[in-house]
């Protein structure tokens, strides 16, 4: 079943739009949302939950209509986008006690067992908490409910590589029991090279692609050469860069032929953004 | 238990370093038949990795006919004769060996040689 289905999502603004951006989520499994500052992936992951006013498109959340069912579906879902930064100067159980009214789900158990996993002190104020910490309560928050999807932005950003390392671990026991569903941004790609089973990739305000991670990997190949064979290819690159002993490029599979003197391989999802990113300075 | 180590840095995809390491581990008898291999979702919390990572090989293991499902109850290693054991193991091997010898022959290495080094590098 679907958890969540995206379909051509727009959404203009006077330098930035978001260009029918379509894609699914499979019930039980992580999809990572990829894309540099400025692609567009907080505005995306915002008109998935409406609260910004799209300019056309539909979501579904478990096959239904989310703008005709919002209340009863965000019972459901768990979201997080950035830290909390809102009654700077109450005490984390004073926002607890009220976020919590809002949910019929709400678990008292499941909120203490993430408040000591994070070692959060309720008896904080919020402006007392470091960037890291914030994150960590806000999650806390996402995940105390019993949501079925969970959408994350930047869940990881903040945290250092051992509490990243935690975090990533407690996603995959999330999806284990393959009824729960997580979508997640990140410009950290080595976060998504582990546990990641879809990657959305978008790009200025486009989705370039949205597949599994192997999928995406196998669809480009970086090909690298002397400046001499370079001449010699003119398959289309997404972007290529020279130096003075040679060249790298990204292509797509579909798109390579064989060549001597050059020597391809398969690229990270690193390479795939980078190479992109060239790409549309070329075009300035 | 099935003993799987998973290297990061290898340049052998995942999924092929799961189908390497537990097909090698049925062919020498260490995994015998019927024994249950862990769940898809278990195996993938365990061993840090993609859920569709674990799909594939044991899709790949399916067919080539090491393990088999049990539908609601999941996967198993088959129950294999001694005889096609060691038809799997040469299968495995042919592969690479083609590989292998289309490169010596390539460097101009005659069977002959071949054989001899082969000898004294086992």
């Amino acid at each position: 079943m679907s958890a969540l289905t995206v379909k051509g999502l727009n959404k203009k603004y006077e330098k930035f739009e978001l260009k029918d951006v379509t894609f699914h989520l499979d019930e039980g499994y992580i999809m990572g949302f990829i894309g540099s500052n400025g692609a567009g992936k907080t505005t995306t992951l915002k008109a998935i939950l409406n609260m910004i006013q799209i300019n056309g498109g539909e979501v579904h959340v478990f096959g239904q209509d989310f703008s005709q069912n919002e209340m009863i579906l965000k019972q459901d879902i768990g979201y997080m986008l950035g830290g909390v930064d809102f009654y700077i100067k109450k005490k984390i159980k004073t926002i607890t006690d009220v976020v919590k009214r809002f949910y019929t789900n709400w678990d008292d158990d499941v909120y203490n067992s993430y408040k000591e996993r994070f070692n959060l002190d309720e008896d904080k104020k919020i402006s007392e908490l470091s960037d890291g910490m914030k994150v960590k309560y806000s999650l806390t928050l996402a995940l105390s409910h019993n949501a079925k999807l969970f959408i994350l932005d930047e869940p990881t950003s903040g945290l250092d590589p051992v509490a990243r390392d935690n975090l990533l671990e407690l996603f995959q026991e999330l999806v284990e029991d393959g009824k729960r569903s997580i979508l997640f941004s990140t410009h950290i790609t080595s976060d998504l090279e582990k546990c990641a089973d879809y990657i959305t990739y978008i790009n200025n305000g486009e989705i370039i692609e949205s597949s599994t991670k192997e999928d995406l990997i196998n669809s480009y190949r970086i090909v690298k050469g002397s400046l001499k064979s370079l001449q010699e290819i003119k398959e289309p690159f997404i972007s290529y860069k020279t130096n003075a002993f040679g060249f790298s490029g990204l292509i797509r599979t579909d798109d390579l032929k064989t060549h001597e003197d050059i020597s391809v391989e398969a690229p990270n999802l690193e390479d795939i953004m980078i190479y992109y990113a060239k790409r549309e300075n070329k075009d300035d | 238990m099935i003993d799987i180590i998973i290297s990061n840095t290898s340049d052998k995809p995942i999924y092929q370093q799961l189908f390497e390491q537990i097909s090698s581990q049925i062919i020498k008898g260490e995994l015998k038949g019927n024994v249950g291999l862990p769940p898809i979702r278990t195996a993938a919390k365990e061993l840090r990795i993609s859920i569709i990572t674990v799909k594939k090989a044991w899709e790949d293991l399916e067919r080539h006919g090491f393990i088999y499902t049990i539908v609601g109850k999941g996967c198993f290693v088959a129950e294999l004769s001694d005889e096609e054991l060691i038809n799997k193991r040469n299968e495995m091997i042919s592969s690479n060996m083609e590989r292998d010898i289309k490169y010596y022959k390539e460097i101009g290495l005659s069977r002959e040689e071949m054989i001899a080094l082969v000898n004294k590098q086992f």
